[in-house]
């Protein structure tokens, strides 16, 4: 028996491996256990080399895994590029109609006429599923009413799917169990009889969540790879009253509406990647000088320019800070998880809204594209923050003042320019300094409301410690704790409030001899950051478009510590 | 109610044609709330950089909101406001070289929903503010800073771009012609779609256009400004096109489609048809129970 459980689906494009590993995950899940998924593709609709991953355990999860138990093959290609991650005692089930291997551990299945025999051609992927339950000792009544669940679509042809699915599963499980293949079985989930309930949920569906739980009215965005789920997420469910949703004609369109949209008091939100937060760097800009709130999720991938649209990275750290041309320095949220992922759009929500002004949630492909298991969110902890509405008293005088100050409303009192040029304190344009000394000020001195950032700090004692960031939570959790439970003296912090950071966490990382960054960028982007801020900071980094192994990080971290 | 800011020290070259339009939307609004008995706080002006974006800031008398934003960006800045709030009224004021250069990839898409707001163009036919440089509305053999050897790009027709892009209402005025220009602006903002009203509002800085606009008769020179014929039939979107093809500027409806439904309307009536419900938030995380 082991503790966990790694399986990779590696193909083409379209063959199916992302479907399959999810398939395997959420049955997983429904049988009680841990699951989480990670998926890498070119970006493309059909072909190229991709595979998905789910990793099935009896515990909590980290990470998608360093190496794999299962790996499932649709070609030679998927095969050669994916041997080396295979576990010593991992096996390969591969479509046998496609190429021949010669390997101690492999399961040869003929899938394409095996999923013709079940009746239906498509169903290959189901029946590597069916070899790999069988072999792993997993329960295929889970997989069946999983199957039949997923494909109860309402359509006439649901049942002849369904019916050819399960049959397909079937035929890999006897062929598995023929062969005599098994690998060490997962251990049963434990049960938690105490938790709240569990649920089965994605990361961009958890920010979008997040968002609704905070009151978010309106979202316009533009499709990009690899944050287009979040739009459509929102585009399917997010309805009611005074709710709309649109798709803008460029990352430029949706900024500019966003900011027209918060002009009238709506609570607004897109999500974007580099490339659109790049075209968006000015209307960021003109929303920090008018001071209408509203929240950014840019889903980093690789960059610069098109990048690597469907891989990971977290490259854009700089920029979100610093989108735009002059003065400004928006508030950061960054989620190191799915879980993460809702609280810290609901909270970005909030702090829009409470100091007027654009914030960023800046998370990534890893994370939003990640399924996993996850206590159901209990919404009535998030309260919801409105920013004050004028009620005129101050007339038009909507820029009054040394902090934030009452928010006129279009059809209500207090008629003022929202105005991207420098302005009085009514909006109109000025150019004289004392004005212009007085404004930044007061626009930098409403950052000071955004003061509630938490964080996580363990060891504190150690004058060395690690705080990575975002995505790279997971494998930088794991490596600390291998390295504290190896006796090592390292410290752990965390937090996803990046700007602001919290005042006490700065005062904590300032005493440290060493601050060990692990991120996802050639430059070392948070670790020069917090060298700015006075923290002896060193960045372990790599960017190889994929999320850290904990094997790999925890080497680095040894090399950092001498 | 507030006024306009007192201090406010911005103002145009004398004769600048932005005047009689910052006139006949000043008396527009007015008559607007008047008439719908809705506060002129109801309206929101949003405007582009330039000369003509600073009409914002000029307005006397009750104030309406307004966003003066980013250079080219009205329309999309307009598209948030009108679809998060569509009792609004919004009006865009823009220029040549804000709506038709940097800011031209957005008036299809925003025609295309038939957004419902109007749009005021002050067309001088040159950037004044940055002094003189050749728009898209600059004639071509122009000599400009930024046209050395006479210009060389083919003059914009900005009709043939609203027709073409999908714009329902369009009207072209001259700045001078203040009454009709305000009925023209009433009219737009009546009209349950994209409008927009074209204005020739020259420069008297960098392009001089009055005389040529108004022609002189005794002389023998024509006016480019010929007022559209009775005959012409607005609502035939290829008559409008072959006016609007015409060398000149006519003055009056180029074009006004019968059937307009506006933006906010189709989605209501597509989720009216469609049945969709509120968001419950429990209910969406139901669905992801395990």
């Amino acid at each position: 028996m082991s503790k966990n459980l790694v399986v990779r689906f590696a193909g083409e494009g379209g063959q199916g491996v992302v479907g399959g590993s999810e398939l395997m995950a959420s049955a997983a899940a429904e049988s009680g256990y841990h699951v989480l998924t990670f998926a890498t593709y070119p970006s493309q609709i059909k072909g190229g080399p991709a595979w998905g991953q789910a990793r099935i355990s009896s515990e909590p999860i980290l990470t998608p895994g360093d190496s794999l138990d299962v790996l499932v093959c649709q070609n030679e290609y998927a095969y050669d590029a994916n041997l080396p991650e295979l576990s010593d005692q991992g096996i390969i089930v591969y479509n046998s109609q496609e190429f021949e291997i010669e390997h101690p551990r492999a399961l040869a299945l003929p899938t394409d006429d095996m999923a013709r025999e079940a009746g239906n051609a498509r169903a290959g992927t189901i029946v590597m599923i069916g070899a790999v339950a069988k072999a792993v000792g997993f329960s295929l009544e889970a997989l069946e009413s999983f199957i039949t669940a997923r494909w109860d679509r309402g359509r006439p042809g649901d049942a002849a799917i369904i019916e050819g699915n399960i049959k397909a599963l079937h035929l890999g499980a006897t062929a598995a169990d023929e062969s005599g293949f098994e690998i060490a079985q997962v251990d049963p989930p434990v049960e938690e009889p105490d938790a709240r309930e569990r649920i089965l949920i994605r990361g961009y569906e958890a920010a979008c969540l997040g968002a609704m739980a905070a009151g978010v009215d309106v979202f316009i965005g533009y499709p990009i790879s690899p944050a287009t789920t979040m739009l459509t997420y929102m585009e399917s469910n997010l309805n009611g009253d005074g709710k709309f949703v649109g798709q803008a004609s460029s990352e430029i369109e949706s900024i500019a509406a966003l900011i027209g949209a918060g002009f009238t008091g709506k609570k607004t939100m897109t999500s974007t990647a580099g490339p659109g937060l790049s075209l968006m760097g000015e209307g960021l800009g003109l929303a920090w000088m008018s001071e209408i709130p509203l929240v950014v999720a840019d889903v980093q991938r690789g960059g610069p320019a098109t990048g690597l649209p469907t891989k990971t990275e977290q490259s854009d750290f700089i920029m979100a800070m610093n989108p735009g041309h002059g003065d400004m320095s928006l508030p950061v949220i960054a989620p190191g998880n799915v879980e993460e992922a809702f609280w810290a759009t609901a909270k970005a929500v909030n702090w829009s809204e409470r100091y007027q002004g654009p914030v960023i949630l800046l998370t990534e492909m890893s994370v939003a594209e990640r399924a996993q298991d996850i206590e159901r969110p209990d919404t009535s902890l998030i309260s919801q923050e409105s920013r004050s509405i004028s009620d005129g008293s101050v007339e038009n005088r909507r820029y009054e003042g040394e902090g934030v100050s009452p928010f006129p409303v279009p059809g209500g009192p207090g008629a003022y320019v929202a105005n991207g040029s420098e302005h009085d304190e009514q909006g109109d344009t000025t150019h004289l300094a004392d004005v212009h000394i007085q404004m930044t000020e007061r626009r930098f001195a409403k950052l000071k409301t955004l003061n509630d950032g938490t964080f996580e700090a363990e060891n504190p004692t150690a004058s060395i410690a690690i705080m990575p960031w975002g995505g790279s939570k997971g494998s930088g959790r794991g490596a600390w704790q291998e390295l504290t439970s190896e006796g090592i003296d390292i410290g752990w912090y965390y937090t996803m409030y990046l700007n602001p950071l919290p005042e006490e966490l700065l005062a904590e990382l300032r005493t440290k001899d060493k601050v060990l960054v692990p991120e996802l960028n050639y430059m070392g982007q948070f670790a020069g950051h917090l060298r700015q801020l006075g923290v002896a900071a060193e960045t372990i980094n790599q960017y190889t478009g994929l999320p850290w192994r904990i094997s790999d990080l925890k080497e680095e971290i040894k090399g950092h510590l001498s | 109610m507030a006024k306009r800011n007192p201090s406010y020290d911005f103002t145009w070259c004398p004769g600048c044609g932005d005047f009689g339009v910052k006139r006949a939307i000043e008396r527009a609004l007015t008559a607007r709330a008047s008439e719908k008995q809705e506060p002129i706080e109801n309206s929101v002006i949003v405007a582009g950089i330039g000369c003509s974006g600073n009409l914002v800031h000029l307005q006397e008398g009750p104030q309406p909101f307004g966003i003066h934003g980013i250079h080219g960006r009205t329309l999309p800045i307009a598209y948030g406001t009108k679809s998060a709030n569509p009792d609004l009224n919004v009006l865009v004021v823009s220029g040549d070289g804000d709506f038709l250069s940097i800011g031209s990839e957005h008036i299809a898409p925003q025609a295309r929903r038939n957004l419902d707001i109007t749009v005021v163009v002050m067309d001088n036919g040159i950037y004044g503010l940055t002094k003189g440089q050749a728009s898209p509305t600059t004639d071509l053999e122009e000599i400009t800073p930024t046209t050395k050897y006479g210009k060389l790009d083919d003059r914009m027709n900005p009709l043939m771009v609203y027709l073409g892009g999908g714009a329902r209402f369009i009207i072209s005025e001259l700045s001078t012609r203040i009454r009709p220009l305000q009925q023209a602006i009433e009219d737009a903002m009546n009209y349950p779609g994209f409008s927009i009203v074209h204005v020739q509002s020259p420069c008297t800085t960098y392009n001089d256009t009055y005389a040529a606009l108004k022609g002189d008769e005794a002389n023998g020179i024509k006016a480019l400004a010929q007022p559209i014929a009775d005959s012409h039939d607005a609502s035939d979107y290829f008559q409008a096109l072959a006016l609007a093809a015409q060398p000149g500027v006519p003055v009056g409806v180029l074009y006004k489609a019968d059937n307009s439904v506006p933006a906010h309307d189709r989605l209501t009536q597509a989720k009216q048809k469609a049945g969709i419900a509120s968001t419950d938030i429990e209910k969406l995380f139901d669905g992801m129970v395990i």
